[in-house]
């Protein structure tokens, strides 16, 4: 789960990162309010979950009362690379020397988190990414202030600054570690004309497997952004995730919509990868991505096949799993069926292609021949089951 | 190679639903799992296998040299911890969604005390004919029919898709040596190149199949590996997701699928590994290609 500033600077407030208390401003009026307990120049900035928020448009600077207004009401409502804005923040604008970055993210290859340091931070802080300065470390102990200082002075750094900066580290890396951190960026990190330090914006993302032990630590920060990407779920998507919520076995709410006619229920994670490339590269349009595995209950099944068949311009839909492990294919074929007759329509017209083989193959083969389908069995591989479904699908749309 | 068929088993986590029928199906195929445990429900059996409160009192009554882990994932790091404090030298981990953090703490505990460790969220291993571990395959007449002894070995970040390989390859008459879910997570314990490394010198493999996925840094670190020392193998690999290179910040099927920032693009990882010398199959039946 990736957070909105404001919620990443409220949580790293408590592990001692120095930063500017941003004002939460959810109406003009708000804005206004907010701008005249600042008195003084302020940055008001839209409180989206993604980076690049100068170059959207969504970092203003205001001067008076009226331009935050202004700023305020163009902002809140508007929808920013598919993201709704509902709050913005207003800042008093700092004054600075420098701007450096710091970070702590994950070293995949390592498997171990890893300290970031550039002392070219700002917006330049990719194309001088040759100046970054990097240390993993432990996942069981964060930096020490000793580490975190030969880190800024590997960076370039001497004086106060190393101090200062060497300590921030160690705090980056304990937040990083207790807070099942994913990402932790802080970037513009700047030094004030008094020398001290401040954290101008931060990036925070958080382990979505992790999130049963983060309420204490979420609690009182507001909604969380949900949206991967910070695209705002569709309201078939978000039907498919409450589906998928009502019981927890099985995996079958990660649906993702596409402009096609062709509906699919795929599974598990890797088959509907593989299918779903092999449906484009045999031209078919697919309505939708929709994984499924994991063991899922027959109703979970029925209210998603309906789900899926009740979207307009979808004329068929094909199911297509690898061989199964845990998954029951009679299981998953009682579903499809109560599915699509829930939806008012007959399996044997609607279902262009059913290929579950593995446990419990027989009786889904059985189950559906009862309602006038053929299920293809492992003789026929992902990539021909995705062929025929296309060919089916293409041939019946033409006439 | 990692498995015998004289390994000793345990099962943290034996009596949850899941486990107790992985139990079954593994006594079914010949696997000698021995104990299990539960904290609190020692002096019970699942399927005859007797279950301990404890790692410790298991490996006094019966000796584990293996343990299958199957317990919610907020209990995987202290299980994990638990059986490497009691010499326990493969460790398989099926449990979903471990926190990233966890994970990363118990596999640098498993480089300290020497425990290899494949998963989180595997569905399991497998040599066919030999032994099993964890659910792979599902039922046992279904394991009968997807696996079969063989000189090839299967590397899959997909549990469900080291299945479907290994069912393709012996309907060719292909048969595996072993075949591996290394788990759908960004951090596992071992990864393709941990792996080919093992595999290189184990005189019953001639050939690997790998599944890659976008996301990760699988595929391009295998790829360096196999750039600075050739391998005797023929390694063909197969990477679905092509489509999530173009839905950058979009997450699919597991956790590492996911595109960020234009890193772990299928795009990348294919020109990398191609480069290393490994036959990409651009589409999933060529994964067959020189292995007939």
């Amino acid at each position: 789960m990736r957070l909105l500033e404001h919620q990443c600077k409220r949580l790293l407030a408590g592990f001692g990162i120095p930063f500017t208390e941003p004002r939460l401003a959810a109406t003009p009026a708000e804005a206004e309010a907010a701008f005249q307990a600042i008195n003084g120049p302020a940055v008001l900035k839209a409180q989206v979950p993604f980076g690049g928020r100068g170059k959207a448009g969504a970092i203003r600077m205001v001067s008076t009362a009226a331009e935050a207004v202004a700023h305020a009401s163009d902002l809140i409502g508007k929808s920013i690379r598919g993201y709704q804005v509902s709050e913005v923040s207003l800042e008093p604008k700092a004054l600075f020397e420098r701007e450096y970055y710091a970070g702590v993210a994950w070293d995949l290859r390592q498997r171990q988190p890893v300290a970031i340091f550039n002392r070219a931070g700002g917006i330049e802080v990719e194309s001088e990414a040759s100046q970054a300065v990097k240390r993993t470390f432990d996942p069981r102990t964060p930096l020490t202030a000793y580490q975190g200082r030969e880190l800024a002075e590997q960076g370039g750094l001497e004086g106060r600054e190393l101090v200062l900066v060497g300590s921030l580290i160690a705090s980056l890396s304990r937040a990083f570690l207790e807070l099942d951190a994913t990402t932790l960026e802080i970037n513009p990190l700047v030094v004030t004309g008094e020398g001290k330090l401040l954290c101008l914006d931060a990036h925070v993302e958080l382990d979505d497997d992790a999130a049963y032990r983060l309420k204490s630590a979420l609690a009182g920060l507001g909604d969380i952004p949900t949206a991967a990407g910070g695209r705002t779920p569709t309201a078939m998507e978000e039907e498919a995730a409450r589906i998928d919520a009502r019981d927890h076995r099985g995996v079958a709410g990660r649906v993702v919509e596409f402009p096609g006619d062709l509906a699919l229920l795929i599974g598990g994670g890797g088959a509907s990868l593989t299918v779903f490339d092999a449906v484009l590269r045999h031209g078919g349009k697919p309505a939708n991505y929709c994984e499924i595995g994991g063991n899922p209950t027959e109703e979970k099944v029925a209210d998603l096949t309906k789900l899926l068949l009740l979207k307009p311009g979808v004329r068929h839909l094909a199911v297509i799993m690898n061989v199964v492990n845990n998954t029951r294919a009679d299981v998953m074929a009682r579903g499809v069926v109560q599915g699509i007759r829930s939806a008012g329509q007959e399996p044997s017209e609607v279902l262009s292609v059913f290929r579950i083989p593995g446990s419990w193959e027989e009786e889904a083969v059985a189950l559906l021949k009862e309602n006038g389908v053929t299920a293809l069995g492992r003789e026929v591989s992902l990539d021909a089951a995705a062929a025929l479904a296309v060919k089916h699908s293409n041939s019946q749309s033409s006439c | 190679m990692l498995i015998s068929s004289e390994d000793k088993i345990l099962v943290q986590g034996i009596t949850g639903r899941e486990a107790s029928e992985m139990v079954a199906e593994s006594l079914a195929y010949g696997s000698k799992v021995v104990a299990g445990v539960t904290p609190g429900k020692a002096g019970q059996s699942v399927h005859g296998v007797p279950v301990f409160d404890t790692v410790r009192a298991a490996v006094a009554a019966h000796q584990p040299t293996v343990t299958v882990i199957s317990v919610p994932a907020a209990g995987v790091l202290d299980a994990a911890l638990e059986a490497f404090a009691h010499g326990i030298k493969l460790c398989l981990i099926m449990s979903e969604r471990v926190p990233r953090r966890d994970t990363a703490c118990l596999v640098a505990a498993s480089r300290e005390c020497g425990c290899t460790v494949i998963g989180p969220n595997t569905l399991g291993l497998i040599r066919p004919g030999v032994a099993k571990l964890g659910t792979i395959g599902g039922r046992v007449d279904n394991v009968k029919k997807s696996f079969l002894p063989g000189r090839t070995a299967i590397l899959s970040r997909s549990g469900g898709m080291t299945t479907e390989i290994a069912s393709f390859l012996t309907s060719r008459g292909i048969g595996q040596s072993i075949a591996i879910g290394v788990g759908g997570d960004p951090i596992i314990g071992s990864n393709f190149t941990d792996l080919l490394r093992l595999l290189e010198s184990d005189s019953s493999t001639d050939a690997v199949v790998i599944y890659g996925e976008p996301g990760g840094t699988a595929e391009e670190e295998l790829a360096d590996y196999l750039c600075a020392r050739k391998s005797r193998l023929r390694i063909n690999a197969f990477l679905s997701g092509r489509f999530v290179d173009d839905m950058e910040g979009v997450r699919f099927g597991h956790a590492a699928v996911m595109v960020e920032g234009g890193r772990g693009s299928v795009k990348g990882k294919a020109e990398c590994l191609r480069a290393a010398g490994v036959h990409v199959a651009d589409k999933f039946d060529d994964i067959l290609e020189g292995l007939l």
